[in-house]
């Protein structure tokens, strides 16, 4: 394996600008407002993706429960949208004005406590990243210093999300119920819900992402990147070498919240709406399957793995809603059976060498031998 | 809160909401025992395990509707046949898919999960072209209908009776299969050392292929015996698989008798919070109180002392 020093070797400096050409030109300039709130919502998972590949494809933990964290993200979201389109004059027909109506319907007379301080957009953006990350700590840190791991890990995880999702079920009151929060409006006085709204947000969507592929990006090229992949191969021989593999653990578990929690939180911006159905179980194993078509070791692949699978759940299942879940479900046999690297597996193995080869005979040609296959050949 | 009650009358509420209780163990004993053969003995995440259930549901409603149509003489016995066929359904079925995936992927559990979630996602979508996308139920002979009143205010029903029952007699059957038959000894053997069972001859692969098929095919089973109690839909699987998990996972996975101590522990848990409040934060109180049991415990209650 050659460690690069530069922050994208050549391939990932390819896939960075491919992917910012489609995201930031491509796309908008040819799909309408529509298609193009449709293509946020994909990226919304991308978001989860990307933390899925720090945490399952680099750390080796499945997590079976990132709806939770994307369902927190989004909730926090939601609940401050839902306060300020609760203005004592937006609800005066209701028995108490200036709660959320869904309150109202349950016969709740005052805010809720927990529910005060989304009156604040900061504390909204703080509560974004600090609850699910605490959440994610509190689990983390009673899973991993006991060493609990693989499937064990995967379906106490999987228990959160059904427990999460019959908690906001349950709760009609402070939640919503099965409804979620719709009838979302504006975000500090700016109405969310115009044309020309939902493009800025498209594209304050793509600079977030590409925030966070940073980071991802820089974490998986320093040393705790490298502790990760050793981990995951070795996890006793790292642990012997005296690092404190639950800590390792615990960062990127918590990293992959954050991120799910900064997905959720834009596509209650994006869609207008929250609800529990992107909490459960299934929306979860749904997430996982977008990183492992796309490639769990690859951050560019598991974004276009979420692309690419949103898509074609929407234009499969509007034409043919038989054959999605039969398609869905041999995607999902296929990835693990035939293709467990995903698409970026493919590319990484049969492309990527027909484009390696052909670079390398034009540089032969000028003169210059480069190491071009060792550069372009997989992390792992 | 006893206040309002004399306490004769907390006395049968306890009785009966233990009956519930006990009824829903019943149940869960059955969706358990499958999965604790496939997961606790061969390490395989089977998510489709809830739609191996539907399966055997769906067989029990075929048959009674044939019996109601042909044999109506003999339709307060169609039961029976109903779950044998449904245990050669479920079970030819998963010794198909053990046989194209699951064999595959032995090490690498985790995948089993993803694949398998596949699986369940195309049965789902098999049962709904093939049976409908409605809910079916079975109609039940006369002799489990009503209820038995024990004393004035405590009745118990029929068919949750006759569940029980079953549960008692696949649980013995399961237990003697694994701990006293030749076939029992050659699956436990191959689970602590696959590489020595095949070396003194176990034939792995065939012995893999029926510990599947049993499991699914007593997952089949428990979808008959369920149509006792609630109708049957293409998405009824999913909504057990996560408790069915939970109750193997704190059971301690390769253990019997812990299957059986969880599924109780759980059960009766969550069928006297249920008195208390609404089911839906019973169910939310329980589901918490294992998770965070297990965070505690994490081999599950009755763990097993293997050296690894």
């Amino acid at each position: 394996m050659i460690i690069n020093s530069r922050f994208f070797n050549r391939s990932e400096l390819m896939g960075f600008i491919a992917l910012a050409a489609v995201l930031l030109v491509i796309l908008p300039l040819t799909l309408d407002v529509f298609r193009l709130n449709l293509v946020a919502k994909y990226l919304t998972y991308a978001f989860v993706a990307l933390g899925l590949v720090l945490c399952w494809g680099y750390g080796g933990i499945l997590s079976l429960g990132q709806g939770v964290f994307f369902g927190l993200g989004g909730y926090c979201m939601a609940m401050f949208l839902k306060l300020e389109a609760s203005s004592v004059e937006n609800t005066k027909i209701q028995s108490t004005p200036g709660i959320p109506d869904f309150m109202d319907w349950n016969q709740i007379t005052a805010l809720p406590f927990f529910w005060q301080p989304f009156h604040s957009l900061t504390f909204t953006i703080l509560a974004i990243i600090l609850v699910p990350g605490i959440f994610a700590l509190i689990i983390g840190t009673a899973m991993f210093k006991r060493r609990v791991g693989g499937t064990y890990f995967a379906i106490i995880t999987q228990a959160v999300a059904a427990i999460l999702t019959i908690l906001i079920v349950g709760q009609q009151g402070y939640t919503g119920g099965i409804n979620g929060m719709t009838d979302l409006r504006t975000l500090k006085g700016w109405d969310i819900r115009p044309d020309h709204a939902k493009v800025i947000l498209y594209f304050v969507e793509v600079v977030l992402l590409f925030a966070c592929i940073g980071i991802a990006q820089f974490i998986r090229l320093t040393k705790l990147g490298r502790i990760l992949v050793a981990m995951r191969e070795q996890e006793d021989r790292v642990r012997f070498s005296g690092y404190s593999v639950a800590n390792f653990k615990i960062f990127a578990f918590c990293m992959a919240a954050i991120f799910a929690a900064i997905g959720g939180a834009m596509f209650a911006l994006n869609v207008g709406f929250m609800s529990p159905s992107f909490v459960g179980i299934v929306p979860s194993i749904e997430m996982v399957i977008y990183t492992a078509v796309g490639g769990r070791m690859s951050i560019f692949g598991a974004i276009w793995g979420a692309i690419l699978v949103n898509f074609a759940k929407t234009s499969l299942s509007e034409s043919f809603p038989q054959l999605w879940l039969f398609g869905l479900g041999a995607l999902f046999i296929a990835v693990v059976l035939a293709f467990p690297n995903g698409l970026s597996g493919l590319w990484a193995d049969y492309v990527q060498p027909h484009i390696d080869r052909l670079f390398a005979s034009r540089k032969a040609k000028s003169g210059w031998n480069g190491n071009s296959v060792a550069d372009g050949a997989p992390a792992e | 809160m006893f206040g309002d009650y004399s306490l004769g009358d907390l006395g049968s509420i306890f009785v009966m909401q233990g009956f519930a209780g006990l009824i829903l163990f019943s149940v869960y004993v059955l969706m358990a025992l499958g999965l604790a053969i496939i997961f606790g003995q061969m390490g395989v995440i089977n998510m489709a395990h809830g739609e191996f259930m539907i399966l055997g549901a769906y067989v029990t409603w075929m048959t009674s509707n044939l019996f109601q149509v042909y044999l109506p003489s003999l339709f307060s016995g169609y039961f029976f046949l109903a779950m044998i066929l449904a245990f050669l359904a479920s079970g030819a079925l998963g010794m198909l898919v053990e046989w194209v995936l699951i064999r595959h992927l032995y090490k690498r559990p985790l995948d089993t999960l993803l694949a398998t979630w596949g699986l369940s996602l195309m049965l789902q979508q098999a049962y709904r072209s093939v049976f409908g996308a409605r809910e079916v139920g079975v109609e039940l002979p006369q002799w489990m209908l009503g209820s038995l009143h024990v004393t004035d205010s405590i009745e118990v029903p029929i068919n949750g009776v006759f569940v029980m029952c079953l549960t008692v007699l696949i649980t013995i059957a399961v237990a003697y299969v694994l701990y006293m038959s030749r076939w029992g000894r050659q699956v436990r053997a191959v689970v602590q050392n696959r590489i020595m069972a095949g070396a003194v001859g176990i034939n792995t692969e065939k012995v893999d292929r029926y510990t599947f098929g049993l499991g699914c095919g007593i997952a089949g089973v428990a979808g008959s015996a369920f149509t006792m109690i609630g109708s049957t839909g293409p998405t009824s699987g999913q909504l057990y698989i996560v408790d069915t998990f939970l109750v193997v996972v704190f059971g301690g996975a390769a253990s019997l008798l812990g299957t059986i101590a969880s599924a109780f522990s759980i059960s009766q848990t969550q069928s006297t919070l249920e008195f208390f409040m609404s089911g839906s934060m019973a169910k939310v109180l329980t589901l918490l109180a294992v998770v965070g049991i297990l965070m505690l415990r994490p081999q599950g209650l009755f763990a097993l002392k293997v050296r690894k």
